[in-house]
């Protein structure tokens, strides 16, 4: 049998193939002890990497929101808590290939709860409070996902958008309870005495509830991106992946597809969750008016701009959502529209901004970046095994 | 005929080989429909412990469909399957890998966004943790994938992704292998290099594999017992070596 290997034997000594290209990030270093390794710059693990990231991102944090004003830290707050949800949806839909227009419904669920709770006469600290909106919407995520797991493209996204729909609806229903349509008021908690003494030491701003916020926001942004990363980065992003690309392949490997929509579904509903959580901290309100389809859709084109399965183009596209609309509304200003003309300036240039970013940037941001930079490292790889 | 080779030595010692001992796969009466379509009509096959069965036939003969719906793919509307004596007619498809039944589907599901090694770490899934020196010894034998480890899939030839598929399968550590059209649309020195080292599992580690193929002359040239299918039923079971000699048979239904 040698004789028939050993034409597959001498391509793979062949000079200049064997190392002809790096590894890419997607694998966990240390596996390939042959493999030339040129990006030095992070570390090779994973997890060590996005620790890393993480503290980066901590201090980035710290100075964006000390050196900005207040009006923009309330943003910042509000970019927050659609880039959480944002980052679950794009694991779901950019990893699992689902697609949900119900992903607002599931921010209310988390709003709610944390009003709920907040509502309380001694209201629980506010991380458990957090955790709480967490797990309400991680479990009607789980009921969700077990029927989306049975569903496809048009018709997952019918079912998820009858969510979108009539969850919002219970709170009028339950008015009661829930406060109806006017919505329930949210006592954001307090900051802690060592977050003024934090800030004083940083910065010497002054340590307002507006930028407490923000720092809650941040805190949950980041810490939901770094498990979202390294969940993505795993087997388990690994199997989601194979489940998307090739339902058959996959199934025959072993996977119980339907077990891992739901897990997809899930985890992206306890995203969705922590947003809500967030959000209602932020605006201090929680009203069937705040979950309207149009917030689900916004998420959807912030993944889909940024780029699908992207949780940094989640974060761009989020950001593009918070931050063009009043950016634009101040240029109309100053073109000399008037208040309304301006207003109605922003979703019209969001709109082009959208159809210009899926001529030139079809895969998102990202995507389309990730593409370019594979591609030049392609004609780079070709470029010195020829010269070599 | 690069391939012919491989066969010499082998076909000898199956010439004649009616087991007494159940089979390591026993597909009995397999019936199976698309809608009002009838694609596989009382098939009865077995393919024995480390041996290749060639499963051959025309177009629309009911190759692909005998796999599917083996592996659960396809519900069989009659019939039973067994594996190592445990029935597995309707055991979920996520299940048969862990029952050592690995099932290589046509057109190569290589999962294009995943690296090769992801790949390979797919196939590994359901058993856990798996010590490198496994996925090395499906480097080992696919070397041309092995330099390309790190690689999104999507960038492979279409032998490599051949390769892939069929080393995604073996890190699954199956007893039986089921291998749907693996020449399809290969170069016939690529072909040959599969075939070859099919035999040469086969031969060396006990592996088993029932082999799906309309390259019947390829696939007779490395199995040792062939079934020729046609319209959803068996037409024949021979030694490969027989079918291969007879030649009204091979122009009826084998085209060549």
């Amino acid at each position: 049998m040698s004789d028939l290997q050993s034409p597959t034997t001498d391509t793979a000594t062949a000079p200049g193939k064997a190392t002809s290209s790096p590894p890419t990030e997607a694998t966990a270093g240390g596996d390939q002890p042959t493999a030339t390794r040129r990006r030095s710059l992070l570390p090779s693990s994973t997890l060590l990497r996005h620790l890393l990231l993480l503290a980066l991102g901590a201090v980035a944090t710290v100075v964006i929101l000390e050196i900005t004003d207040p009006f923009t830290n309330s943003q910042l707050a509000t970019l927050s808590y659609y880039a959480i949800a944002a980052g679950g949806l794009t694991v779901l839909t950019g990893m699992n290939g689902q697609i949900s227009l119900g992903h607002g419904a599931l921010m209310a669920v988390g709003a709610y709860t944390t009003a709920l709770f907040l509502s309380a006469e001694e209201p629980p600290p506010l991380p458990l409070i957090l955790l709480a909106a967490i797990v309400v919407a991680t479990a009607v995520g789980a009921l969700v996902g077990v029927a989306a797991a049975r569903l496809h493209g048009p018709y997952l996204a019918g079912a998820t958008l009858a969510l979108a729909v009539g969850l919002p609806g219970l709170a009028i229903y339950f008015h009661d309870w829930l406060g109806g349509e006017q919505g329930m008021r949210v006592r954001a908690p307090r900051a802690p005495e060592a977050f003024d003494s934090f800030i004083s030491t940083v910065s010497g701003n002054s340590a307002t509830n507006t930028k407490w916020l923000a720092y809650v926001g941040a805190i949950c942004l980041l810490i939901t991106y770094f498990l979202l990363a390294n969940l993505v980065r795993s087997r388990v992003g690994r199997t989601w992946r194979a489940v998307r690309d090739q339902e058959v392949a996959a199934e025959l490997a072993g996977i119980n597809l339907g077990a891992w929509r739901v897990l997809a579904f899930t985890v992206s509903a306890a995203a969705a969750g922590l947003a809500g959580g967030v959000l209602a901290l932020v605006v201090r309100l929680a009203a069937p008016s705040g979950f309207t389809l149009v917030l689900s859709l916004s998420l959807l084109t912030a993944i889909v701009i940024g780029g699908l399965g992207s949780l940094l183009g989640a974060l761009l596209g989020s950001a593009l959502l918070v931050f063009l609309p009043p950016f634009v509304t101040d240029l109309g200003a100053g073109w000399g529209l008037d208040n309304t003309e301006a207003a109605q300036l922003a979703p019209f240039v969001y709109g082009v901004v959208l159809i210009v970013a899926m001529i030139f940037a079809p895969a998102g941001f990202i995507g389309t970046l990730r593409m370019r930079w594979l591609t030049s490292r392609a004609k780079r790889s070709a470029a010195r095994s020829s010269g070599g | 005929m690069t391939d012919a080779r491989t066969h010499g030595s082998t076909a000898v010692t199956t010439t004649g080989g009616t087991a007494t001992a159940p089979a390591l796969l026993e597909i009995e009466g397999l019936t199976s429909s698309y809608g009002p379509v009838r694609a596989l009509d009382g098939v009865s096959l077995s393919a024995e412990a480390g041996r290749i069965t060639a499963v051959l036939g025309a177009n629309g003969a009911g190759k692909t469909t005998l796999l599917r719906t083996v592996s659960g793919l396809v519900r069989c509307s009659a019939g039973r399957v067994t594996l190592g004596g445990e029935d597995i007619t309707s055991a979920p498809v996520e299940a048969m890998v862990g029952k050592g039944m690995a099932h290589v589907p046509e057109g190569r599901g290589v999962i294009a966004e995943l690296t090769v090694d992801e790949n390979l770490r797919v196939g590994s899934l359901f058993r856990g943790k798996v010590g490198r020196e496994e996925f090395d010894r499906v480097y080992d034998l696919f070397p041309r994938i092995a330099e390309r480890r790190d690689q999104p899939a999507h960038v492979l030839s279409g032998g490599e992704r051949q390769m892939l598929v069929i080393g995604r399968a073996l890190i699954a550590k199956p007893r039986i292998l089921l291998l749907d059209e693996p020449s399809l649309g290969l170069a016939p020195r690529i072909v040959a290099q599969i075939f070859g080292l099919l035999r040469h599992l086969v031969d060396t580690e006990g592996l088993s594999v029932l082999l799906v193929e309309q390259n019947a002359r390829s696939a007779l040239s490395v199995a040792d017992v062939g079934v020729v299918l046609n319209l959803g039923r068996v037409v024949v079971t021979d030694s490969a070596r027989t079918l291969m000699g007879d030649e009204d048979l091979r122009h009826a239904y084998l085209g060549f």
